[in-house]
């Protein structure tokens, strides 16, 4: 299944904040969204996942979901969003319930094993750390089988080797079973890592200002790759006046 | 020169210490023993408290004690169920629901500071001067604090969580009882301890006007005699439901959210 964006504009009241994107997701690649602070990407996200409702313009599905899957647009934020009060294996179970499926048990086994979460199946989210606990938030969101993935900056709560960590573990999972994934973050590093494409916002109000491929597979990315660093250098150079501008903005909230 | 460098970091942080508060007690017992038995206090100004504890025996023994406590019991819980159920229910309303908010909100604010003690003959008239108007007056009285504890802790409910279950489709019913209530909850629990100290205070008043048995209804009979010491034991009966009450909904805390950090 893939989205589509068709002329979206978003406003919070005065404020413009997304102005005429057109964009289109295509499925199992992971698509990135980066951009200088408040140019609306998470909104964007927010509008992709009908989180919230665009002024104009249009967000369509093409396609239909791939079978048995539970819940076709699902998040992955940023603060994790565990129940504290239930297990992992509860959080899992939480998005499931709903359906009354006679396997679940048997889902939420394949997810904590795809996650390598088995071990942890009774513990409590206080107990566990940052990394793992995104990896639970990951692990709940693979049980209901999405057809897009959308990523709220994931890994931006956590420390920088944790997020090199479980960075392999998302080109981990895509590589034995690609899924489709949108992916917002302000960090580049991570993009060049899991992107294969990227799309350049501009600073607020939000306008697509390129798109880049990288067509090397995701597997063969390394840290401090020098093809890699040079497209990060590129996009970075795309960004630099954007985000020394968007710093220096005042906030009228 | 080489000065260590001062600490300055102290304080501040809540420290556990075991068995002070009843060292307190027992200290302040000890003192009212000592100053009844020297004549420093004066029988009339304090009863003696091993006389406080005869009486309690002498209460344990005829059985007069029980005769007292178990309606006095019942009484409290009959009417702090029915005012907390109430008022949970109506605070989650509140909570989840606008309408209700903008309806409800400025009646619980006009109702919350009326004296409920004020309104006990209009209960009486309401319901008969039999049990009902005490449970009627229990009930009014719980219900108002734990109404503005419980909206106050939805309206605290981590949104993100919220926002979580709606993006993955779980259905409204799903959200209120699996993520607004448990999320609710150690609001709810830490207003339920207030809520049922007012519903002590409100079973003695209730049990002061047309009760024959109850604890209430001992000390109003004791104090008419200015025997003082049945007065205090009633009163040290009241103090030990309320440390009871206040244990118990510890215990009930440290069970349902051994998830806190």
């Amino acid at each position: 299944m893939d989205l589509k964006l068709e002329a979206v504009t978003h406003r919070y009241g005065d404020t413009e904040v997304l102005r005429d994107i057109s964009l289109e997701i295509p499925s199992e690649r992971i698509t990135c969204i980066v951009g200088p602070s408040g140019c609306g990407k998470s909104t964007l996200l927010r509008l992709l996942g009908g989180l919230e409702q665009p002024s104009q313009g249009a967000v369509r599905q093409v396609g239909t979901p791939p079978e048995g899957c539970l819940n076709a647009l699902t998040y992955i934020f940023q603060d994790f969003a565990l129940l504290p009060w239930r297990t992992v294996q509860g959080n899992v179970a939480l998005v499931l319930e709903d359906h009354k499926l006679a396997n679940q048990e048997a889902i939420i086994a394949d997810v904590l094993a795809r996650t390598r979460l088995t071990d942890f199946a009774g513990a409590l989210p206080k107990q566990l750390s940052g990394g793992m606990k995104q990896r639970v938030a990951i692990a709940r969101a693979l049980a209901v089988n999405p057809a897009v993935m959308l990523m709220d900056e994931p890994l931006s709560a956590l420390d920088s080797q944790t997020r090199e960590l479980l960075m392999d573990d998302l080109v981990g999972l895509w590589t034995r079973e690609p899924f489709t994934a949108v992916y917002v973050t302000h960090n580049l590093a991570e993009a060049v890592r899991l992107g294969h494409r990227i799309v350049v916002l501009s600073r607020r109000p939000g306008e697509v200002r390129e798109i880049v491929e990288i067509d090397t597979p995701l597997e063969q990315r390394a840290h401090g790759d020098p093809a890699l660093d040079a497209q990060q250098q590129h996009l970075w150079s795309l960004m630099r006046d954007e985000a020394a501008a968007a710093d220096a903005e005042l906030l009228h909230v | 020169m080489s000065d260590r460098v001062p600490f300055r970091g102290g304080g501040f942080a809540p420290l556990h210490i075991r068995g002070l508060g009843i060292a307190v007690f027992v200290l302040l017992i000890a003192l009212a023993e000592w100053g009844t038995r020297t004549g420093f206090i004066s029988a009339l100004t304090l009863p003696r408290p091993s006389d406080v504890f005869g009486t309690f025996v002498e209460l344990w023994e005829t059985g007069a004690l029980f005769q007292h406590l178990l309606p006095s019991l019942s009484r409290l819980a009959v009417g702090a169920s029915i005012g907390a159920v109430l008022g949970v229910s109506v605070g989650v309303m509140i909570g989840l629901f606008a309408y209700a908010r903008a309806g409800l909100v400025p009646l619980v604010a006009a109702i919350f500071p009326i004296p409920k003690i004020a309104l006990l003959p209009l209960f009486v008239i309401w319901f008969g001067i039999d049990e009902a108007s005490k449970y009627a007056l229990i009930a009014f009285g719980t219900f108002t604090p734990t109404v503005v504890a419980t909206y106050a802790a939805v309206d605290n409910v981590d949104r993100t969580l919220i926002r979580m279950g709606q993006s993955f489709g779980l259905t409204w019913w799903s959200i209120v009882r699996k993520i607004v209530l448990p999320g609710a909850m150690p609001g709810i629990l830490s207003g339920l301890r207030i809520s049922l100290t007012i519903a002590i205070i409100l079973l003695v008043a209730a049990e002061m006007l047309g009760a024959r048995y109850g604890v209430g209804a001992y000390i109003l009979e004791a104090g008419s005699l200015y025997d003082l010491e049945r007065l205090f034991a009633g009163v040290v009966i009241l103090s030990v439901l309320g440390v009871t009450l206040s244990w118990a909904i510890g215990v009930l805390e440290r069970r349902v959210l051994r998830w806190r950090v």
